[in-house]
């Protein structure tokens, strides 16, 4: 990934500060204190309980917003089919992770029981690097005939390749690949089990110890953090931005339209790649029925609310919406319907209450909970991009 | 050898002909206008050299070298900037930042800074509001944005497009004072104007468009003797 030095010459850079004119110091201070308790947290509760499971989730949903927020937020690409990088991400690890291609006997860079097992076995840290190149060509593919397009046709395409993927998925169990019997996938039945992650300084990744998997995923949150935010204050951030606010302006200015596109495509895809890795393996198996429509809608529904474009915002939103899913509604208010005498599963009401919630947002705080600089401003000084939204050709 | 020449472009937004057939030339240190009423093919004719709407056939020659149907990016690299139609300024941007994004292709930080400075100086105004949102400035302050946004990139050729479009009077008279300031500074400028009296007023020569193809062209001076001109497009 390049990330250019910003040549600006701005004297005043805006790194690791917090969107809404919190000093860099104290935001920083700031920062720092949640890290630590982000890193100490799972000391203080159960290795197996559940709440520790839904922070972990929650957290692999961070890094998926993250990655979305890139196309749509900074670059301005309404992605509806973002679920597709989900799904490569997962499929990474039942290829290359797992007893699946039982004929296939390789192992790389893993030890213990697995050596004895059929399969592509490979390290985890080597998948998320395949599962990151997939997504990357997956992502320049779907932005290839989105380029001449704008705003809702956008979304139109990627809708439809998030589909495309969902039923290869599906239907990929009948698809046989020219070696041996393998097939491209498992389709509904899932690829289950996939390997435990393996790496060293941690204990044992298993099931009845999930404070590995805590600081796995953590890390992984803030290594993205730290390549969005980078890439955010580069020079193709820059240009992001600047495509975002004006297509044919940016163009004026040498930004290159394609290459700028397809950046944001591709790493927005390699984010997505690497939280789908991380739940396929999390959660032990890759299935097609994972990948629904709804599941993009869920992720752009976090970064809605968070706040388009802006980085705080949008780990806020992940947060907050992930334990809503996981945490709120299946457990702690599950027996409302029932107390006051109504006979229906609350789960079943999730994407009601999401979209009542994000409803409420958008009437009190339309520019999300914790807005970037440039969107609050728009809508409390009414500054509108006024012609630029329209294409006049004479 | 001019600095610009356009030899018979032919530009079409889908299959709508918008350029019939259009030539011109512009000479180094020259203020070249394009007049014209609406519709004629003005912005087109910009929108073809600056790659914004390659022509479908005919050639663009900048100091030489044929540019037509080059990518946007590769053409600001070579030294053509526009400040484009309607200004299209990044209304959510501040100042210095539209500025900084007009200097995108650039690496010369040093040479940056200086140029920043010299543009505040032909618009002490763009200097006072440095850190306020293009947005929240008026038409006439954001079209000055956009010329000096157009100069950060270090150009050879300006492009000009309407620079008067929806702006009071008394900025316009303003605006026109630093297009020719900017030129003694020794840039070369092509501009496209609707308002003929502005156009042919601060230019050397100039070309009159009508549906797509050039009808007159002439030295400034002599278009504004001209009758026909004077009737059609100074509303004398």
């Amino acid at each position: 990934m390049a990330i250019a030095s910003p040549a600006q010459s701005t004297p005043q850079p805006k790194r690791y500060s917090l969107e809404g004119g919190i000093p860099p110091k104290v935001s920083k201070a700031l920062f720092l204190a949640l890290a630590v308790f982000a890193i100490v947290l799972p000391f203080l509760m159960d290795p197996i309980s559940s709440f520790l499971s839904d922070i972990i989730i929650a957290l692999a949903f961070v890094i998926m917003a993250l990655g979305l927020n890139v196309v749509v937020g900074f670059a301005g690409l309404l992605d509806l089919g973002y679920v597709a990088f989900f799904a490569i991400g997962a499929y990474a690890v039942g290829w290359f992770a797992s007893g699946f291609f039982v004929d296939a006997n390789v192992h790389i860079a893993v030890s213990g029981f697995v050596l004895n097992l059929p399969g592509i076995h490979a390290n985890f840290l080597i998948v998320l690097v395949v599962s990151m190149v997939l997504c990357m060509i997956g992502g320049v593919l779907i932005g290839l005939p989105t380029l001449r397009l704008r705003g809702d046709y956008i979304a139109i395409v990627t809708l439809a390749f998030g589909e495309i993927i969902r039923v290869f998925a599906v239907n990929g169990d009948q698809i046989s690949l020219p070696f041996g019997d393998a097939k491209l996938t498992a389709g509904r039945q899932g690829i289950t089990p996939v390997d435990q992650v393996q790496l060293p300084f941690l204990d044992q990744f298993t099931q009845l110890n999930l404070r590995p998997w805590y600081w796995l995923v953590l890390a992984l949150v803030f290594i993205t953090l730290f390549v969005v935010i980078r890439l955010r204050d580069s020079r193709l951030g820059r240009a992001w931005i600047a495509i975002r606010e004006d297509e044919v302006a940016a163009a004026s200015m040498g930004v290159p339209l394609v290459k700028t596109k397809l950046a944001a495509y591709a790493v927005g895809a390699a984010i997505g790649g690497v939280s789908g890795a991380f739940q396929a393996s999390y959660l032990n198996t890759v299935n097609a029925d994972q990948f629904a429509f709804s599941f993009s809608i869920f992720v752009l529904a976090m970064i809605i609310l968070g706040g388009l474009g802006s980085v705080w915002g949008v780990v806020f939103g992940a947060l907050l919406l992930s334990f809503i899913n996981s945490y709120l509604i299946p457990d702690v208010l599950r027996t409302v319907p029932e107390k006051v005498g109504l006979d229906f599963e609350l789960t079943d009401l999730g994407f009601g209450i999401f979209g009542f919630l994000l409803l409420i947002v958008m009437v009190l705080r339309p520019e999300g909970l914790l807005p970037e600089k440039r969107r609050q401003i728009e809508l409390t000084e009414g500054v509108g991009t006024g012609e630029s939204t329209f294409e006049v050709n004479k | 050898m001019p600095l610009l020449e356009v030899d018979d472009i032919k530009t079409y937004y889908g299959n709508i002909q918008a350029l019939k057939s259009i030539s011109l030339t512009v000479e180094e240190g020259e203020i070249v206008t394009l007049i014209g009423s609406n519709g004629a093919g003005k912005s087109t004719t910009l929108r073809s050299i600056s790659g914004l709407t390659p022509p479908r056939s005919g050639s663009i020659k900048f100091m030489g070298e044929e540019i037509a149907g080059t990518p946007a990016q590769e053409i600001v690299a070579k030294g053509i900037a526009q400040s484009p139609e309607g200004r299209k300024c990044f209304q959510r941007m501040t100042v210095r930042e539209n500025l900084d994004l007009g200097a995108y292709l650039r690496s010369d930080k040093a040479e940056m800074a200086s140029d920043m400075d010299r543009i505040f100086d032909l618009f002490p105004r763009l200097k006072e509001r440095e850190k306020q949102k293009a947005g929240t400035m008026s038409g006439g302050e954001q079209q000055m944005l956009a010329i000096g946004r157009a100069l950060m990139a270090k150009p050879k050729l300006l492009l000009l497009d309407e620079p008067s479009m929806g702006i009071a009077p008394i900025l316009v008279d303003r605006i026109y004072e630093t297009i020719t300031e900017i030129n003694k500074q020794g840039m070369t400028i092509l501009l496209v104007e609707q308002n003929a009296n502005y156009g042919l007023g601060v230019s050397d020569r100039a070309y009159v468009l009508e549906t797509g193809s050039v009808a007159l062209a002439d030295d400034s001076a002599s278009l504004r003797e001209n009758p026909d001109v004077q009737k059609a497009y100074l509303g004398t």
